[in-house]
């Protein structure tokens, strides 16, 4: 097999799998569409629901079973009778229509994702060398990971619930990656070639994943607590969502993995700065900005750690930690002049 | 506090002494508040480094952005924004909050150590009033079911005491706090090794071309930037030959952006140390060459053509590789070709050297390829006074303020002159000639020495190793007591949990303590 159509098969890969990601963006759309509580019944159980709920956080032992770390997201179980995704007590039982839906949109996922994996497997097949070369590559493969990250969470808990906020941006990436940062597949360039490309830029890719679930969920649970302070309120698919207070758990959750991922990532990528330019710290714009992206998140770990911060304040720095992140990456490598000129644009 | 005492004006608020107000000021430093403000200032004050051009990156964009401003410019310089990160408002953001991270390690390590110390707290009267507890009837009597439970908090890694004969009080996780405490500890072990690298490291860059010898003293350096408390007298007096430079291009590829992009930079070296052995050593761009006293990298390259000027009478006036240096990606480069040894007046040319030369109306002398497949000189001549009142310049600019351009034979008023390799050049009017004789590669090197880096990196390490203990360590605490039950031989056993942080697996933990009672119910 030639180069040339192993290339063309990472992009069919590519293409096929933005394709069934849009489908399974359409059925977790129609999953969360069909839990939305019946509208006869809509704001007895809506309200019944808020007090079980405040009922259950007040009391330690029985709140919601979600640890705050992600060796401790496994759903214990225990939840007999339960219904909705987000196992609100007393909640009514899923629909089967929901449940056609979702188990549909579970499919096409894992399909997508097999199908990002492969555009990924055949494009560093053809290149022969780690596919973290350029743009194009560091998008494909951090929707890769995100992907990865889903998946293998979700077989331990059931998010369902969570995979429309995980797809759609993943679609965005690959969308913007096939269209504004396409780069043919070729050979590094010298200072690339390295060891640390692999320790460096893997690592840094699967903690940006890792950050992005983390944002859908921050954003979910701003969501969630505005509406569950809300006074008046009408039925909404949010109401089979966890309550706010495991949202905000789970935000943490996932910010306590990715963080020491991107301290490590800083750390790695500055001995690398050190063989390939000498110094280990050039306040190049990347090195810049993924200071910035540590210290702001450090800041959303103090604040969360602090008393008398609210933790709505904490998590919305946290959402601007990711919209450094992505600064960082659509904007610093375009239009930034650095040492990190590797976008292949 | 102020509104507080417009509200009851009779209340008497204490007086703070000049101690009570350092007392004061020192709180409020370290309050977690103000580390959490100062992080987010450090992480604003950051951006301007990257959105302006900063002068110890890359002087000459950040003079010609200066000049680009005029009104804004010599503002934004004044206030340090073309050395941020040198700048005396980002040093004040970070040594404020490495004080206030200081005055909040001291006390908690105070603490801990004071834990570590002492037992676990006695059990409370009432463990239902904890938020985990479970509270059962069990065979057995009560000494009995507390060895049990002894046994079970300690295979689970739970220090446990008894106070007393009827209760256990247990604690574990202690490992959190201590990463915690090691994470910020070892932040200042970074910030220490930083400054001792810049105190104490040093950084040189030279161009060497193929075939050419580099000695390590001060002399040699085109640039040199010594830390403050370096001896640049006592550098190591190591030598380094350039015997080969090899540098490949892409050449398959064709798609956007890669047609040409380097694909492979090797420098073959004979390195002679400071006690004159000699080996032949090679630097790549992610292959730097260690000599022990310095680190050699290969950080450019270019092409010097060997240039030589002689006068009318055929005598070599100049004769040397002359670098020049590269201004795209394909290589057009620029440079200078000093001739003060001519008579009457001094010569110099100036103009392009192109690797794979295009001359067009519109864009003028380029080149279309890194590699030299086509090599071209496109000088102009000047004669005068090359080195006008002293002042130092650029071995790669002619300075022509004392200088005119050397008119062409066919009445243009400047001279062009276009030489491929072994070709001549006859100046007029008797000026002699300027030979192409061939191009050779230069490599950029540059040797720097950072005595704090190590220590830098074990500060990182470590405080990467205390950040992971910190975040996934957790503080729990778990007290026992028990008490004869209604019947003889039956007990009733309590068991809370106190988790530190908040920490929704108490429950979960109290129940797996007690699983260990199973089949005594």
């Amino acid at each position: 097999m030639t180069d040339t159509t192993l290339a063309q098969l990472s992009n069919t890969s590519i293409y096929s799998a933005t394709v069934v990601l849009t489908l399974a963006m359409v059925a977790y759309a129609v999953y969360l569409a069909r839990l939305v509580p019946s509208r006869e019944g809509a704001a007895v159980p809506a309200a019944q629901d808020r007090e079980l709920v405040a009922a259950g956080s007040g009391d330690g032992a029985t709140a919601e079973p979600v640890g705050d770390s992600a060796g401790d997201l496994v759903d214990r179980g225990g939840r007999g009778g339960r219904g909705g995704p987000g196992g609100r007590p007393g909640a009514e039982p899923e629909p089967v229509a929901a449940r056609r839906a979702g188990g549909v949109a579970w499919a096409l996922t894992l399909l997508g994702t097999v199908l990002v994996v492969a555009g990924v497997v055949l494009r560093a097949a053809e290149v022969q060398r780690w596919p973290l070369g350029n743009m194009y590559e560091f998008a494909v493969v951090g929707a890769m990971f995100v992907l990865l990250s889903y998946c293998a969470w979700a077989t331990r808990r059931d998010l369902r619930w969570l995979g429309l906020f995980v797809v759609t941006p993943v679609l965005l990436t690959l969308g913007l990656a096939i269209t504004v940062w396409y780069t043919d597949a070729s050979d590094l360039m010298p200072s690339l070639r390295s060891l640390w490309l692999v320790i460096h830029v893997t690592v840094a890719t699967i903690s940006v994943a890792v950050f992005t679930i983390g944002f859908s969920l921050g954003i979910l649970y701003l969501v969630q607590d505005r509406l569950e302070s809300a006074t008046q309120r009408r039925a909404s698919f949010m109401d089979r969502l966890p309550d706010a207070r495991s949202l905000e758990r789970l935000t943490y959750a996932a910010h306590i993995v990715a963080f020491p991922l991107w301290t490590f990532t800083v750390i790695a990528g500055a001995i690398w700065a050190r063989q390939a330019w000498g110094s280990y710290w050039n306040w190049d714009p990347k090195e810049v900005w993924s200071f910035v992206i540590w210290v702001v998140y450090a800041a959303y770990l103090h604040a969360r750690a602090t008393t008398g911060w609210k933790r709505q304040n904490a998590v919305w720095i946290a959402l601007v930690g990711f919209g450094c992140i992505l600064v960082n990456f659509a904007v610093v490598n375009v239009f930034f002049v650095g040492q990190h000129s590797y976008s292949g644009l | 506090m102020s509104t507080r005492t417009e509200d009851r004006p009779d209340v008497a608020q204490p007086r703070l002494g000049g101690v009570g107000w350092l007392r004061w000021t020192w709180r409020q430093l370290t309050s977690m508040r103000t580390a959490l403000f100062l992080l987010l200032l450090l992480a604003i004050g950051a951006i301007p480094g990257s959105t302006f051009p900063q002068r110890s990156i890359d002087p000459a964009r950040t003079a010609q952005w200066i000049a680009d401003h005029p009104s804004a410019g010599p503002l934004l310089d004044r206030l340090g924004f073309f050395e941020v990160y040198a700048s005396p408002w980002f040093a004040a953001i970070y040594l404020l909050l490495f004080v206030s991270l200081i005055g909040c390690v001291i006390p908690r390590t105070r603490i801990l150590w004071h834990q570590l110390r002492s037992s676990p707290p006695r059990a409370p009267r009432r463990l239902d009033r904890l938020a985990a507890h479970r509270t059962e009837e069990v065979r057995g009597d009560p000494e009995e079911v507390r060895e049990v439970l002894r046994g079970a908090l300690r295979g689970r890694r739970y220090r446990v005491h008894a106070h007393d004969g009827e209760t256990l009080s247990a604690e574990k996780g202690y490992l959190r706090e201590t990463g915690n405490l090691v994470f910020h500890v070892a932040l200042i072990g970074v910030l220490v090794g930083v400054a001792w690298g810049h105190l104490l490291g040093w950084k040189g860059d030279v161009i060497v071309p193929v075939g050419k010898t580099f000695a390590n003293t001060l002399s040699r350096y085109d640039t040199f930037s010594p830390g403050p408390w370096v001896d640049v007298t006592a550098l190591s007096p190591f030598a380094l030959r350039l015997d080969d430079l090899d540098v490949e291009f892409e050449t398959e590829t064709t798609g956007r952006g890669q047609f040409g992009a380097p694909r492979d930079f090797e420098a073959s070296t004979t390195f002679t140390d400071a006690e004159g052995r000699t080996e032949q050593r090679s630097i790549r761009v992610n292959g730097p060459l260690e000599t022990g006293a310095g680190t050699v990298f290969l950080l450019g390259n270019g092409y010097a053509p060997r240039i030589t000027v002689r006068d009318a009478e055929g005598t070599v006036l100049y004769s040397d590789a002359t670098p020049f240096l590269a201004q795209d990606n394909n290589y057009t480069s620029v440079g200078a070709v000093k001739v003060p040894g001519a008579a009457p007046q001094q010569l110099g040319f100036a103009g392009f050297f192109l690797p794979t030369g295009v001359i067009d109306d519109e864009r003028g002398p380029h080149s279309v390829f890194p590699d030299a497949l086509d090599p071209q000189l496109a000088l102009t001549g000047f004669e005068g006074e090359l080195f006008p009142s002293g002042r130092p310049q650029s071995v790669y600019a002619l300075d022509t303020e004392a200088m005119n351009a050397i008119p062409g034979a066919d009445g243009a008023d400047q001279l062009r002159i276009l030489l491929r390799p072994g070709e001549s050049f006859e100046l007029p009017g008797a000026r002699g000639s300027i030979t192409f004789d061939g191009v050779e590669r230069f490599a950029g090197l540059s040797i720097r020495t950072d005595p704090g880096k190590g220590l830098t990196l074990v500060a990182a390490l470590l405080s990467l190793a205390g950040l992971v203990a910190s975040l996934v360590i957790r503080r729990r605490r778990v007290f026992v007591r028990v008490g004869p039950g209604e019947q003889p031989g039956r007990t009733v056993v309590s068991v809370g949990g106190l988790a530190k942080d908040d920490d929704d697996g108490m429950a979960d933990e109290v129940a797996a303590i007690l699983t260990r009672l199973e089949g005594t119910r």
